[in-house]
């Protein structure tokens, strides 16, 4: 048979793993520092979330809901999360939504000035974009590799395999926002002596506001995604609700488990479509 | 004498990044549809020069495509020039830094856009303040400002909607108040109201004519409308591949066309609804003023065998005429008790067809004022029936 030769062998994970011990025992003190970081985010987003009641939580998304769209929108979002909180899950939510919050945040952190520097210098674009692309045919799980590696198991290094599956959508979406901002208006921003800084915060950015809800929509929704996955590597939540459920191989509760997150994703959509449909009628 | 406010000389406008040998082939005599055909080289302005005065309203003209935008563009650097000088108050715009250029884009020079180039995520308000907003001018004082110019292009009550509540003819009027706002010496304007409707387009032209009567602005005007470029530009230049084909006058250009391109751009215009008093008009043999000497003004209008003349007061405005007759017969020192004020005046701007009835009942010289009644110059029945014919 036609079998690849022994002999022709070249492999590269012995140094991969070189490389990663080495940055483990040399950028210590980097990692250390994403780890407190991200940490103290978290501690404090859950803190704020958990102090808001339930009913809150329903009566706010019923407003929201109508405000954005109708009544009826407002109901039927508002019911959605009603089941959750019956399904039992209600804790696991706030866990899971405390992951997606804090990986949209940093998305926006990181992802905004990218988006901009892409739609700034023809460089940054013709290295960064090729790099989007391959991030967004990779396969989620390959995410989780790297940050193991770095962060071990636990809540970290879930944030950190989430960001990074989703944060190509809000790059890709700020530097077309900002780059397709409408020649005329950028030329009258610059005829009355704009600054860049001026240009950036008072035009540009405030014109591609709702390209950029859009790829903030994107994100959150693969971020969603991405936190069943990241249950894999120690992510608490509905997520892992549902590994468990398939383990055991109990059908119902990770059925239960599975449509709770379905919830959660429209909610988050709703609102976030919402918002981004009342910024681009303003436009 | 009228002072220089913008002059250009020889300015070349290449685009792209082979602008060097683009200059070159331009040097060889090649035309720029050669240019643009055998290399793909744009040029946008070729070997262009004129002066712009002070308070003068001037109009570039000429087909789509004839380099209009590149060329007015230059005049605040959102074009850099290839080649040439602009020299704005006499100096040098092409070679400033960043920060000379900021000021000039801040207080000399301001731009209106065909298609308005409004923020849509600001109300009208906030628009007009931009400028001044950019400056780091307080709120108070920029609101306060800003309410003045929005009420100029009559606007008022309009401040707290957004661009996309109002209609075309009121955007270019937000897009006119943002610019006025800045106090600029200097108005850029690029076929501001091509994309309104005939008619408020009318309307706009005849406001413009009242801003600017009442302001004293240089402006300088696009359009590719022939009728628009005479109804309001005290001079014109018309503009085809490029390059400057006519510049002058708009009566000039039917008096003396430079040749067949300029003839067949005129042929169907009327000119007695476009051809204002202003382009006709002449400067007054003689003013008196207020308080003059009434012996000196006698002797004077004997001298230049004139009957009467128009008396102005130290701020230029006009108080009335004199007669000849009634001067030599007064006892006074000064004119000033035979200072007739019956006399009727026609505004600068005013078309010939409006002004034909009041003109051939008088039989003096009619006297032209702005708008705050400063004489401006002098007209009678036959420089028209000239100009017409
Ligand atoms: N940014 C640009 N890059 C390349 N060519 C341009 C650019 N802007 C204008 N041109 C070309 O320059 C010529 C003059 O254009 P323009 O000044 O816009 O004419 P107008 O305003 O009179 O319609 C046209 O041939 C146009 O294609
Ligand atoms: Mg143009």
């Amino acid at each position: 048979m036609f079998e690849f030769p022994d002999f022709l062998r070249f492999e590269i994970s012995e140094p991969i793993d070189k490389v990663v011990q080495w940055m483990l025992l040399n950028w210590d003190a980097a990692f250390e520092a994403i780890r407190r970081i991200i940490l103290v985010m978290f501690n404090g987003v859950e803190s704020f979330l958990s102090i808001i009641p339930w009913w809150l939580y329903i009566i706010g998304l019923f407003i929201i809901g109508w405000k954005l769209y109708n009544v009826k929108a407002g109901i039927i979002l508002s019911m959605m999360l009603t089941a959750i909180g019956l399904f039992g899950l209600w804790d696991l939510m706030i866990y899971t939504l405390v992951i997606v919050i804090i990986s949209v945040i940093v998305s926006i952190l990181i992802g905004l000035p990218t988006g901009i520097l892409m739609a700034k210098s023809e460089l940054a674009k013709k290295i960064i974009m090729p790099i989007l692309d391959g991030m967004q045919t990779m396969p989620s799980f390959v995410y989780l590799l790297p940050a193991i590696m770095f962060f071990s198991f636990g809540r970290v290094p879930a944030i950190i395999a989430t960001t990074t599956y989703a944060i190509a959508p809000l790059i890709k979406l700020t530097y077309l926002g900002i780059s397709t901002v409408n020649k005329e208006v950028i030329e009258a921003g610059k005829s009355f002596g704009s600054t860049s800084m001026q240009m950036l915060f008072k035009i540009e950015i405030p014109q591609s506001l709702s390209s950029i809800m859009t790829g903030v929509n994107q994100t959150t929704m693969m971020a969603m995604a991405m936190v069943v996955i990241s249950s894999m590597i120690g992510a608490e939540g509905i997520g892992e609700q549902v590994l468990i459920s398939i383990r055991r191989l109990e059908v119902g509760k990770g059925f239960q488990a599975g449509l709770a997150i379905v919830f959660l994703a429209i909610i988050l959509d709703r609102i976030l479509q919402g918002s981004a449909k009342k910024l681009k009628e303003r436009a | 004498m009228t002072d220089k406010k913008i002059e250009v000389k020889g300015l070349t406008l290449v685009f792209g990044k082979n602008r060097e040998r683009g200059i070159k082939l331009l040097e060889q005599g090649k035309t720029i549809q050669e240019i643009r055909e055998e290399t793909g080289i744009a040029i946008g302005v070729n070997n262009v020069s004129f002066d712009v005065e002070e308070g003068e309203m001037f109009v570039i003209v000429g087909l789509s495509g004839s380099g209009k935008s590149s060329l007015i563009r230059c005049m605040n650097l959102l074009n850099i020039p290839t080649r040439g000088e602009l020299l704005i108050d006499g100096e040098n715009i092409v070679n400033y830094d960043k920060e000379q250029l900021k000021e000039l884009r801040r207080n000399k020079v301001a731009m209106v856009f065909q298609h308005f180039g409004l923020l849509s995520h600001r109300t009208v308000l906030k628009n007009v303040e931009y400028g001044l907003e950019v400056q780091g001018v307080d709120e108070t004082q920029r609101k306060k400002k800003s309410l003045e110019t929005i009420e100029l292009v009559g606007l008022a009550g309009w401040e707290d909607y957004f661009p996309r509540q109002l209609s075309g003819g009121m955007k270019q009027r937000v897009g006119l108040a943002r610019a006025l706002t800045n106090e600029p010496e200097i108005l850029l304007m690029d076929e501001p109201f091509s994309a309104l409707d005939p008619l408020i387009r009318r309307d706009m032209q005849k406001e413009l004519l009242s801003i600017e009567d009442y302001m004293d602005k240089t402006i300088v005007f696009i359009t590719h409308d022939m009728n628009e470029a005479f109804r309001l530009g005290d001079r014109v230049a018309l503009l085809k591949d490029g390059e400057l084909v006519q510049l002058g006058k708009p009566k000039e250009f039917f008096e003396n066309p430079a040749n067949d391109y300029v003839k067949s751009f005129i042929e169907d215009v009327d000119k007695s609804r476009i051809l204002r008093v202003k382009s006709i008009m002449e400067k007054p043999t003689i003013v008196g003023t207020k308080g003059q000497n009434r012996l000196e003004l006698v002797e004077q209008l004997v001298e230049l065998q004139i009957e009467h003349c128009y008396v102005i007061n130290e701020e230029q405005v006009l108080i009335g005429y004199v007669e000849l007759e009634k001067l030599k017969n007064s006892q006074q020192e000064t004119i000033d008790k035979s200072i007739d004020r019956n006399y009727e005046a026609i505004n600068r701007n005013a078309y010939l067809s409006d002004i034909w009835t009041k003109l051939s009942e008088s039989d003096i010289e009619v006297a032209i004022t702005d708008k705050r009644n400063r004489l401006k110059g002098v007209i009678n029945y036959e420089a028209v029936v000239e100009a017409l014919s």
